[in-house]
């Protein structure tokens, strides 16, 4: 099943991975696409296959350096649960190696940490543009 | 032993931490080198242990005082001793994670460790290390870069 969304009005799921409480509540908070509703977030990569399971998310930004299971793989694994889910990375992690492997593995947009709040939305929105 | 370029690397790091995420530059006085082994911590402190091309530990520490207001300018509402731990591992993440815009993918980071108020197990691995001053409104931290 697809979980691309239809139109361009259509509420999205989002999903939040992050091993930082501080973080995911900043990213909570900070996101004004008025089309994302947050379904749920995650604080490691095992979490949050879990979660992606139990919610079926269309997007989900990602941390990569989280404890029990890192980014990378739980990119992988979304990615393997369902193709069309637009994944964001988010990461201090800021060499291009980093940034194309994320790719790579099915990720579709990298924001590096620390970001601004302007920084978050315009790469939010450059994710949904592909939806 | 750590090149000038490197240092560079963490200074700006650093500023670049201040400057986006409490949207207020930090200044940064003149690294030095500790050569005892006990480059000093403050109450809380975030430490990521460093493997691969690199070994050794960044950490950076800070008093509550500090943090706290970067929490206020990062509009989190929380203060919580848990909320403070979270954000001086973040901060050593970060600044850490970005280091490897210069050191490569095989600079490998940890997740970060944190103690609070224990400031005698804070510890490093090797004798030296660079020592960052950081000074953010009326609050002073440091950045501890100890790197074989």
């Amino acid at each position: 099943m697809s979980l691309r969304p239809a139109s361009a009005h259509t509420t999205l799921k989002l999903m939040i991975v992050d091993d930082s409480n501080l973080i995911r509540r900043r990213i909570e908070r900070s996101q004004q696409i008025e089309r994302l509703e947050v379904v749920g977030s995650a604080s490691n990569g095992r979490e949050a296959v879990d979660l992606f399971r139990r919610v079926r998310p269309d997007v989900v930004t990602m941390d990569l350096t989280m404890p029990e299971m890192d980014g990378i793989e739980c990119v992988e694994e979304l990615v393997a649960l369902n193709p069309e889910v637009l994944i964001l990375v988010v990461s201090a992690l800021a060499d291009k190696a980093t940034a194309v492997e994320a790719i790579e593995k099915g990720a579709n947009g990298f924001l590096c940490k620390p970001f601004t709040d302007r920084q978050l939305n315009e790469a939010l929105e450059e994710l949904l543009a592909e939806a | 032993m750590l090149t000038e370029g490197e240092i560079r690397t963490f200074i700006d790091g650093t500023t670049h931490y201040f400057e986006t995420s409490a949207r207020q530059a930090a200044s940064v006085g003149s690294p030095y080198l500790v050569t005892d082994g006990k480059p000093g911590a403050y109450e809380f402190t975030g430490i990521i242990a460093i493997s691969g091309a690199r070994r050794g530990v960044v950490y950076f520490s800070a008093p509550r005082g500090m943090l706290s207001v970067l929490l206020m300018r990062m509009q989190e509402t929380d203060s919580s001793e848990d909320t403070i731990k979270d954000l001086v591992g973040e901060v050593a993440n970060t600044i850490s994670g970005n280091a490897r815009r210069d050191f490569g993918k095989n600079f490998l980071i940890s997740v970060p460790t944190v103690i609070a108020r224990e400031v005698e197990k804070v510890t490093v691995p090797h004798a030296k290390s660079y020592v960052i001053p950081i000074n953010w409104r009326t609050h002073s931290a440091k950045l501890v870069v100890c790197l074989e």
